[in-house]
């Protein structure tokens, strides 16, 4: 049990706990799952990159074809335009939202807040649909582009702009939450005018949050697939080359190449914005006074109107999605039919498709909360074993660095491969589950490793001294006390296996296909309103959900709210 | 070191060379303790002085990187904290927030499974036993601060565990419950006789709770011993200065029992030190005499008052002497004598630095 060891210095040799002994248990199959899901594919799509058609290793032979072909470049340059100007037009929209949504006296905040978050219930592809009825070839505001064509950079962008804006929103509204009011008193008995408090309080105050936007948004667009693809026309972008390469060409050296070429911005905005977030850190302070906006009438008249043109804008382009579903045949014949909802007549798949996802859903979600929470908690909670624990953090924080599509176009390589094990998955709901998973770990480990901070240390402490072992305080307390933040890891699952199109489209099969996949295959076959109304089913559901997590939160917080209430 | 009140009791916990390191840092330094059954220990200490990393390395909590861990007479260098005896109390009381008291105090009964009846009576003694017996069905949030940790005592001490270790259990309460506290505490562990090690950095709560005060600094022991020990007989320098108020006068050793400080020559027991030694003499401010004082008193030295700082019960005097500039002392004069002697700013008097309370250190 114990040793006397050089220079006759006693050191223990330390019995591990039972509880630690488990513990590392579990972490070492966590790290072995994440590793199948997450690691070991991508490097199979890294190592294809280098590989001719027959698997033999021709070093950067892909690499030199795909920069020398002038049509491959282009997109390249194509993805960074629409990202920047993407960027460029949303971060300065929502930053107004949000300043209304946080320094003023808005009247329906609720409501604001609530409608522009319309777009996460959507997929991607809803925009792009929406707009192709508006300016599209049969639009009726076709004349409102003088000559130009939505088909393109232009609807890109626009389609985009409505797909960020939520997401650049949520971060936005968090930064500019989190402001001093001593700051502000300071300034204004220092005599600063307002435009002047703007820019040497606020600004700053809100700098990290608005970079970190910056490379959400910048990220997201550069790696959606679904708009590029509906609306994109003859622009070729990234994503939409890696999936012809892919899919229309069954060349997958190259697909692999393209796949590399969009990880890379994507990876090297991820590490930015960890340097970014790293670095806020110190510039907050923990005795900070919370802000309480004062009202002011002009102030608010003015974030009231805009706000309304914001939401008005999210509206219409849901509502025109919603009412083309519902119209029998754009725009010449305007009557209302359920028609389009009939999806046999569409595809194949019909409303399979719709079940397809509503399954996929909960699995993911049951299956990936489990996995997520329990996981972060082992990785927050034990000892030692720093250097697995280090390495399943890492794997834990890569997906968020990796666009859908590549991940999708890496199980394709890792799981057909002749000698994985694995392979019986390819083709099932299995494969969906596990990518699904992998795509939206990140997200789900980060929301359980901060409620899990919030929770005293020494619970376990405090478990080992009365000898309870670990898994009864984690049930008893653990995972009570960090219900919300649980149920919030589910519902994100759940919306996201919902609407993602990214990763699948490379992953169903026919018995497998799903409702975001569906609208891809019905609005490329031509039937838009189909394809309209299978989004809107999916808008339909994740609201519904949505909504439901709203209950099922409030419900719990009166069930829990004697003991949940603040220590005096 | 001081020999325990008790010297008879038996070494309940035996630390011996007990060395643990965070990478380069060396938080304590081949640390010997014996503490005896029944005994009230605290490790005193500034911030960083490895008084909590010794508690933790205890409790198996942080294990340490060398040396062993004797307990009742098993070795339990090696085991993990669920394998050891101890109860603990932790300066958050880590309640869980979402049981009530009587599942918390109950929580580590529960899972022995002991008979329902008989833990519903344990929890109730436990409850009776730190003054809340009505407080079962509560949950942490709606108590006090004073009150958690009464019932983090009390779960602490559910399972009759050998030895009770405090985390600074009371320095996240106001001062006046602390105080209260201190002497439940103490009394409660009296009653139960259990074996207690509790970590502060607060000088006021060792002194008055415990029966041996540890003193820690730069992850070594500076000095072990009773309050008084501490107090009156520090072992240094750093114990000196750490624990109340002292003065230091910077002196050379003139001969054996002679030191001359900035050209005072004062009487004083000067050990071991030679003839042309640097040191540094050292008086609690209390112990500056002025009654019946002449300038043929031992160590007599005319001084003049340059201010008083009121403290209520007594004040303390900035001291300066007249013939000797470099000399600055406090002394703590109660309010009867500074109304008896009209001591007021301005002031010249005379005063002895009684030898038998002078104490003599090394000066770096």
């Amino acid at each position: 049990m114990a040793a006397a060891s050089r220079h006759g210095i006693y050191v223990p040799r330390l019995k591990p706990a039972r509880d630690e002994i488990v513990m590392r248990v579990l972490i070492a199959l966590l790290g072995l799952w994440l590793l199948a899901t997450v690691a070991l594919p991508l490097w199979s799509l890294l190592s294809k990159s280098f590989q001719d058609h027959d698997g033999r290793f021709i070093g950067l032979a892909n690499y030199l074809r795909y920069v020398s072909t002038p049509s491959l470049l282009a997109s390249f340059w194509n993805s960074l335009f629409v990202a920047l100007i993407t960027t460029a037009i949303v971060i300065p929209v929502a930053f107004v939202y949000a300043y209304a949504l946080t320094r003023s006296c808005l009247r329906w905040k609720g409501l604001f807040q609530a409608l522009a978050l319309i777009p996460i219930l959507a997929p991607s592809l809803l925009p792009a649909i929406a707009l192709i009825y508006l300016f599209g070839n049969q639009g009726f505001l076709k004349s409102w582009l003088l000559g130009g064509s939505i088909y393109g950079p232009l609807g890109i962008v626009m389609a985009q702009v409505f797909y960020c804006f939520p997401h650049a929103l949520m971060i936005l509204v968090t930064a500019l939450s989190m402001a001093d009011a001593r700051l502000y008193e300071a300034a204004s008995a220092l005599g600063a005018s307002k435009a002047r408090t703007f820019f040497t309080v606020t600004l700053p105050g809100a700098k990290y949050g608005v970079t970190s936007a910056g490379f959400v948004v910048f990220t997201l667009v550069l790696t959606d697939f679904g708009i590029a693809k509906v609306i994109g026309g003859r622009f070729n972008v990234l994503a939409t080359d890696v999936y012809k390469q892919v899919v229309g060409q069954q060349n997958f050296e190259m697909g692999a190449v393209v796949g590399m070429v969009l990880l890379i911005p994507a990876v090297l905005a991820f590490f930015a914005d960890r340097v970014v977030q790293r670095r806020q850190m110190a510039v907050l302070s923990t005795r900070a006074v919370p802000l309480e906006p004062r009202p002011s009438a002009a102030r608010d008249r003015g974030l009231f109107v805009y706000c309304l043109v914001v939401a008005g804008f999210l509206l219409i382009v849901l509502g025109t999605a919603a009412w083309g579903s519902f119209v029998r045949f754009w725009p010449y014949n305007l009557s209302l039919t359920l028609d389009n909802y009939e999806f046999s007549k569409f595809d194949a798949a019909g409303w399979s498709a719709y079940t397809n996802s509503l399954q996929l859903g909960a699995w993911t979600a049951a299956i990936g909360t489990a996995i997520i929470f329990l996981g972060a908690y082992l990785v927050e909670k034990s000892r030692g074993f720093r250097v697995v624990r280090g390495f399943v953090q890492l794997l834990a924080m890569l997906p968020l660095a990796v666009p859908g599509l590549v991940l999708g176009l890496a199980y394709i390589f890792f799981f057909n491969a002749r000698w994985n094990p694995l392979g019986f998955l390819y083709a099932t709901m299995g494969i969906l589950v596990l990518n699904t998973i992998a795509h939206f770990y990140t997200v789900g480990h980060l929301t359980a490793a901060t409620a899990l901070k919030q929770l005293d240390a020494e619970f376990e402490s405090v478990g080992a001294s009365l000898k309870v072992p670990f898994w009864t305080t984690f049930w008893r307390v653990t995972i009570p006390v960090c219900s919300p933040a649980i149920l919030d890891i589910f519902v994100y699952m759940f919306l996201n296996a919902m609407t993602t199109v990214s990763a699948l489209i490379f992953l169903y099969s026919t018995d497998t296909k799903l409702a975001s996949i569906a609208v891809v295959n019905m609005d490329e076959a031509g039937f838009t309103a189909a394809a309209a109304a299978m989004a809107m089913a999916i808008v339909a559901t994740s609201a519904a959900l949505k909504l439901a997590h709203l209950g099922v939160a409030a419900l719990l917080a009166r069930k829990t709210q004697a003991w949940r209430h603040r220590t005096r | 070191m001081a020999s325990s009140p008790n010297a008879a009791a038996e070494k309940f916990l035996r630390i011996e060379a007990l060395t643990k390191r965070f990478g380069k840092f060396t938080a304590l330094d081949r640390v010997d303790l014996e503490i005896f059954a029944q005994e009230f220990v605290c490790f005193l200490g500034p911030s960083g002085c490895g008084k909590t990393t010794l508690l933790r390395a205890i409790a198996g909590l942080d294990p340490q990187s060398e040396g062993s861990i004797w307990q009742a007479g098993v070795e339990i260098s090696a085991l993990p904290p669920s394998e050891r005896d101890f109860g603990i109390v932790f300066q958050s009381y880590a309640l869980f927030p979402n049981l009530t008291v009587r599942a918390n105090v109950g929580y580590g009964l529960k899972s022995r499974g002991r008979p329902r009846g008989e833990i519903v009576a344990r929890v109730d003694e436990l409850l009776a036993l730190v003054g809340m017996p009505d407080a079962g069905a509560k949950y942490p949030s709606q108590l006090s601060g004073g009150q958690q940790q009464r019932v983090a005592l009390a779960r602490a001490l559910a399972t009759s565990p050998g030895l009770l270790l405090l985390d600074e259990p009371l320095s996240a309460l106001d001062a006046r419950v602390r105080a209260r506290l201190r002497h439940e505490v103490r009394a409660l562990q009296r009653r139960l006789g259990i074996t207690t090690v509790m970590v502060t950095h607060d000088q006021e709560e060792a002194l008055t709770m415990a029966d041996r005060i540890v003193v820690m600094n730069h992850g070594s022991i500076e000095q072990v011993g009773t309050p008084e020990e501490i107090y009156g007989k520090p072992a240094s320098a750093f114990v000196a200065d750490f624990v109340g108020t002292m003065n230091f006068i910077a002196a050379r050793v003139t001969a054996a029992g002679r030191v001359d400080a900035s050209g005072l020559a004062l009487h004083c027991d000067t050990g071991a030190f030679a003839a042309g030694a640097s040191v540094q003499v050292c008086l609690r401010p209390e112990d500056v005499r002025v009654r019946a004082v002449t300038a043929q008193t031992q160590n007599a030295v005319a001084l003049e008052i340059e201010e008083i700082e009121f403290l209520g019960a007594f004040g303390r005097a900035s001291l300066r002497a007249a013939g000797f500039p470099g000399l600055r002392l406090v002394g703590d004069f109660s309010s009867n004598l500074i109304h008896d002697h009209a001591l007021r700013p301005g002031v010249s008097l005379t005063v002895a630095l009684p030898s038998e309370r002078l104490v003599v250190f090394a000066r770096a």
